[in-house]
């Protein structure tokens, strides 16, 4: 692309120059456009969780007159810190689990060879197409009969199990990438499976496994369907099942405080991902790529 | 006439040639009875071993919990004397006989455990024949050559394979339990009436056959809920996928063009609704979009019905998706166009094609070949959007035409709807076979046909 603008800027006519102003008016005023339809509802949201009074009402992008009352009252009137606990509780164990199974689960289907291979990847591709709480009413008798219910890390087993087959072909297809003679060479040398695996692939994979990390990490906070169902305490709710109830049906009344607790939410686990981005598009890509 | 028949006879021999071994042998016969018998007919002691253990664990799993032989198991009255095997398979089939008292029936309860049951006599039969299989062909071997192979040689070639099924063993337990039993229990209870009006355990729930389908055929509330629902689902997975689709991609390209400064500032702005909850920014823009309060009609001072009428709703509801899943979109393409092979643009431009004509021509395909399997999950994703409809409408505004829906409900947030709130568990389960027929056989259909599922 550069040569070919390079060229251009030699013999530049009227007509070129036009055209290039253009272009930089277009492509600015798109951006432009697109980040203030994003950034709006941002501003509006942390604005609205340090407004005065707590109805949509008086909700505002600049409050007038700035307070933390908002979230002082989170903190007062509801258990907003301990479902804010359970939920942290809960995405860091399925982050470790989920990582576990998908790792290992992706490697044995992109390197090795075993029978009923075929079976198994087409098998847990149109599990995945099934959405999760269709089975609810059999996975909530399978956890009132294990005494399973209203235990908030009981979710991580739906959760780290929901996300096998989706990350496991997208291990698969990062794994492509591996040349596989540094498999053979290390079977050459006399090194096991397990070693070859832990030795040679596990540290080439971080990438991947990053991002895995990373999106179930995220998942709990936005799950609603599954803690719904299973949670019933108070104390035990996790952060999307408290916050979906604090405005729902009264959303005039509490919607200031839902902000502020928006806000505390959304806040590092946002950070966590603009840090991140770098891994992201490459665990994006990288699955694509040989898909 | 008589050719078909042949055909078919031919290809029925020919799975039964692949279930159980080229033809029956003495051996083979043995080893159906019991397993490993053929296996000791054919002097292969470690094998036939290993086999009867299998049938073994079984057989005293069911004695053991057997009523005969210990307490029993639990809720079950002393004189049955069934076991675990029994027990499930008779729960399975009746759902239970007695209402009331101290071991009355719980169907959901019994169908789960008969499931469980199902499930761990698919295992036996799969090693029942592997194990017939292993005979016959054993058998046959011996008497063309008259050698035979030690066992050793066999483990050595099971313990070479083994490695793959030991790693994934705990995730294909947990696939088992918390995936494949549940998608069996929401079939059955297709066939069930376990609706609002059969609340176990105080009620039993029945077999009921077909008859809810013929509720969804035959009734016209049922039918065209369910064809209105269908409808619109299909159509806004499509726009949804699409507009996503092209708005990321439209983006990405923006954002890479060599006339953007400060790339990485542009991007991150872009990248924000991605790295926000989508839950928090779905009910923000309920209460963005609100008609009365919201800041969006104060800001334009007009009273506009972004939620509340029918096709305004939906039209909203597809532009918020678009805010919240260009991010993805964007971040995916900028990945894969960083990635691409230079040496291909060179080749074009050398053939004289225009900047237009090397994007359409060359790097677009390219990119929807190396898409389209996230593309048809993108899909299968919106399909089953739940949260979308769920947090921003919740299927509303109202249609009175519909069972238990409304104008922008989709067939997901239906089925929640008519589990959660109307206890019609069979109903929704019908929707739920539905939906997983549909984006099962399109998903399926195209992942074969992708090159990195032909290449295993």
């Amino acid at each position: 692309m550069t040569v070919l603008t390079n060229r251009k800027k030699n013999n530049k006519t009227f007509v070129d120059y036009v055209k290039e102003v253009l272009a930089y008016i277009g492509i600015y005023s798109v951006l432009l456009i697109f980040a203030f339809v994003i950034l709006y509802p941002v501003i509006w949201i942390v604005g609205s969780s340090f407004t005065k009074g707590s109805s949509l009402a008086t909700a505002s992008a600049i409050p007038r007159n700035p307070s933390l009352s908002n979230y002082i009252r989170l903190f007062e009137e509801t258990k907003y810190k301990q479902w804010y606990l359970n939920t942290l509780t809960i995405a860091v164990i399925n982050m470790a689990v989920s990582v576990v199974l998908t790792g290992t689960m992706g490697y044995v289907f992109a390197r090795l060879k075993f029978a009923g291979k075929k079976f198994g990847l087409l098998s847990i591709l149109i599990l995945q197409m099934f959405p999760s709480f269709m089975g609810m009413i059999a996975i909530y008798v399978l956890f009132l009969n294990f005494g399973l219910l209203d235990q908030p890390l009981a979710l991580v087993l739906i959760y780290a199990t929901g996300q096998i087959p989706y990350n496991t072909w997208l291990v698969k297809g990062y794994l492509k990438n591996v040349p596989i003679s540094l498999d053979e060479a290390a079977y050459i040398d006399g090194a096991t499976k397990y070693q070859t695996f832990k030795r040679i692939i596990l540290p080439l994979m971080s990438p991947i496994l990053t991002f895995v990390a990373v999106t179930q990490f995220m998942a709990p906070w936005f799950d609603f369907i599954l803690p719904s169902f299973l949670i019933s305490s108070d104390e035990k709710k996790t952060l999307a099942v408290g916050l979906y109830e604090l405005i729902n049906g009264q959303a005039n009344n509490n919607f200031t405080m839902f902000a502020a607790g928006s806000v505390i939410v959304a806040a590092p686990v946002a950070l966590l991902y603009l840090f991140l981005q770098k891994y992201l598009v490459e665990g994006l890509s990288a699955g694509a790529n040989k898909g | 006439m008589k050719t078909d028949t042949n055909n078919l006879d031919k290809k029925s021999y020919s799975i039964w040639q692949k279930l159980f071994g080229k033809r029956m042998t003495k051996s083979g016969m043995l080893s159906i009875f019991i397993m490993g018998a053929g296996q000791l007919r054919n002097k292969q002691k470690g094998k036939a071993l290993c086999f009867f253990l299998i049938q073994l664990v079984y057989v005293l799993i069911e004695i053991l919990t057997s009523s005969l032989v210990s307490g029993g198991l639990p809720n079950q009255p002393k004189a049955w004397g069934y076991g675990f095997f029994r027990k499930g398979l008779w729960g399975f089939f009746t759902l239970g006989e007695t209402t009331g008292g101290r071991f009355r029936d719980n169907s959901p309860v019994l169908m789960i455990e008969g499931l469980i049951v199902i499930l761990l006599l698919g295992i036996l039969i799969f090693f029942w024949i592997i194990n017939i299989r292993d005979a016959n062909q054993i058998a046959i071997e011996y008497e063309k050559s008259g050698q035979i192979k030690s066992s050793k040689e066999y483990f050595k070639h099971v313990f070479e394979t083994s490695f793959a099924y030991v790693v994934s063993a705990p995730s294909l337990v947990l696939l088992l339990l918390i995936s494949i039993m549940p998608i069996l229990f929401a079939f059955f209870t297709a066939f069930t009436n376990y609706d609002a009006y059969h609340n176990p355990p105080a009620d039993l729930i029945d077999w009921v056959g077909f008859g809810n389908f013929m509720k969804v055929i035959q009734l016209p509330g049922w039918r065209t809920t369910f064809i209105g629902v269908a409808v619109w689902t299909l159509v806004w997975a499509v726009i949804a996928t699409f507009t996503t689709f092209f708005g990321g991609l439209f983006l990405a390209l923006v954002v890479n063009n060599h006339r953007v400064r400060f790339k990485k500032i542009w991007r991150t702005i872009l990248i924000l609704p991605w790295a926000i909850p989508g839950m928090v920014s779905l009910l923000v823009f309920k209460n963005f979009f609100n008609q009365t309060y919201g800041p969006l009609n104060r800001m334009l001072g007009m009273n506009i019905p972004w939620l509340n009428n029918p096709t305004l709703a939906k039209f909203t509801l597809i532009a918020v998706n678009f805010w919240l899943g260009v991010p993805y979109f964007m971040m995916l393409m900028t990945g894969i166009l960083t990635s691409f092979d230079k040496t291909i643009y060179e080749a074009a431009r050398v053939d004289g094609a225009n900047k237009n004509q090397i994007f359409w021509h060359v790097t677009f395909p390219i990119l929807l070949s190396q898409v389209m399997p996230l593309l048809i999950m993108s899909f299968a994703g919106n399909f089953n959007n739940f949260g979308a409809v769920f947090f921003l409408t919740n299927g509303s505004p109202r249609n009175i035409a519909y069972e238990y829906a409304g104008h922008t409900d989709i067939l997901i947030t239906w089925i929640y709807k008519m589990t959660k709130d109307f206890k019609m568990y069979n109903m929704a389960s019908i929707m739920s076979i539905l939906i997983f027929l549909l984006i099962g056989g399109i998903s399926t259909w195209n992942f074969m046909h992708t090159d990195a599922f032909k290449e295993d």
